[in-house]
């Protein structure tokens, strides 16, 4: 139902709210920093990978609640999106965690520390 | 309805009451946002069930080459940087493309935050900037990939299957969906399928965005009375920079 609306008022620019949305992607910046400099500084493994996915979390976090604008929203609509959410995370710490590590160990892959040199002598197929 | 606003009882069957204080647009793009995570928790959980499955590198990161006998340290894969061959660049390039989603995440909002105050001229110029940041995304995208499928330099020698014929000690340069110089086959098909699925999110957010910047300008919005519109694409907008930051870090960074 559009209407013709002659005489659009423009309203001020709220500074503090522009400033708080430089300060968001400022967090986002600098959390994608401190994952770079573990990327460099820190070797890989189980506590590497859970500071990633922890850090993830966060700017995860600061995007949906306030560039997306949910934590501004009622809470009805917080747990309608959250919640289902979290039954994903359980989900793939199962799958990864566990189903990953056990089938791994049932098929009986070994991790490999040098990569073998080519087939030695042919053999005939 | 101009009269709505007047009535002061409201039937609870007969419309006009917002679950959640949310429109209807923004309520559906919510949970059409909701089912798009469930997918690409699909994929990101097939990606790491496989890799978390899959013969890991041990040995010393320094001496690491590439073999089709295990998983690749990604700092190693994604190393190179447009006109800089040959110099190790790790996961700059990436995070230039983390950089400019993030960046152009932020202009979305500026243009949101700009319709909530009827400013046209604001929203216009935000809108252009996130287009822009987008085309930019996908271009480094377009890059990356035909960095990735033309290879480096130095071939990785693998058994595989090409074209039905069994070869041995085959040296593989690039990669495609069926081997790779980088690690197993499914290291690749992973990259393609998710990075892919990801870029055409991209794809299509640059579209509509652009779609939004054309209404926008012609005063669309203006006429309508309300710049809903640039908040409902902007949820979708942010949606695809928060799956980036998952890609960003199960890809590139674990």
């Amino acid at each position: 139902m559009e209407q013709l609306t002659s005489n659009v008022v423009v309203q001020p620019v709220d500074k503090a709210k522009i400033r708080g949305i430089w300060r968001v992607a400022l967090i986002l910046a600098i959390v994608t920093a401190i994952e770079y400099a573990f990327a460099f500084a820190m070797d890989a493994g189980m506590l590497r990978t859970v500071i990633f996915i922890g850090l993830t979390i966060v700017k995860a976090w600061f995007i949906v609640s306030e560039f997306m604008h949910l934590g501004h929203e009622v809470k009805g609509l917080i747990y309608s999106i959250i919640l289902p959410m979290m039954f994903i995370i359980w989900l793939i710490v199962a799958l990864v965690n566990l189903e990953g590590g056990a089938i791994k160990e049932a098929r009986g892959v070994v991790d490999v520390d040098q990569p073998a040199t080519e087939h030695v002598g042919g053999e005939e197929h | 309805m101009a009269t709505t606003a007047t009535v002061n009882k409201r039937s609870l069957w007969g419309g006009g009451i917002e679950p959640f204080k949310a429109s209807y647009g923004k309520l559906m793009m919510w949970f059409f946002l909701l089912s798009d995570a469930f997918t690409f928790s699909g994929l990101l959980i097939t990606y790491a069930f496989l890799r978390w499955s899959a013969p890991a590198y041990t040995g010393d990161p320094e001496t690491f080459t590439f073999s089709t006998q295990y998983w690749p340290i990604p700092e190693k894969v994604y190393e190179a940087f447009p006109g800089l061959h040959g110099v190790e660049a790790p996961l700059y390039f990436v995070g230039l493309m983390t950089f400019i989603l993030i960046l152009s995440s932020v202009t979305m909002v500026l243009a949101v935050e700009a319709g909530q105050r009827m400013d046209k001229k604001g929203v216009v110029k935000w809108m252009l900037w996130t287009v822009i940041g987008g085309f930019a995304f996908l271009g480094c995208q377009a890059w990356e990939w035909s960095h990735f499928i033309h290879g480096t330099d130095i071939a990785t020698i693998g058994d595989v299957v090409k074209n039905g014929i069994w070869m041995d000690n085959y040296e593989i340069i690039g990669a495609n969906l069926s081997f790779n110089q980088y690690g197993p086959p499914t290291f690749a098909a992973l990259f393609f399928f998710i990075t892919g699925f990801h870029g055409f999110h991209v794809f299509s957010g640059v579209f509509i965005n652009v779609i939004i910047f054309f209404n926008a300008a012609n005063g669309m919005y203006e006429r309508r009375g309300h710049y809903e519109m640039v908040e409902k694409v902007g949820l979708y907008w942010h949606f695809v920079d928060l799956v980036w930051v998952f890609v960003f870090t199960f890809f590139y960074l674990i």
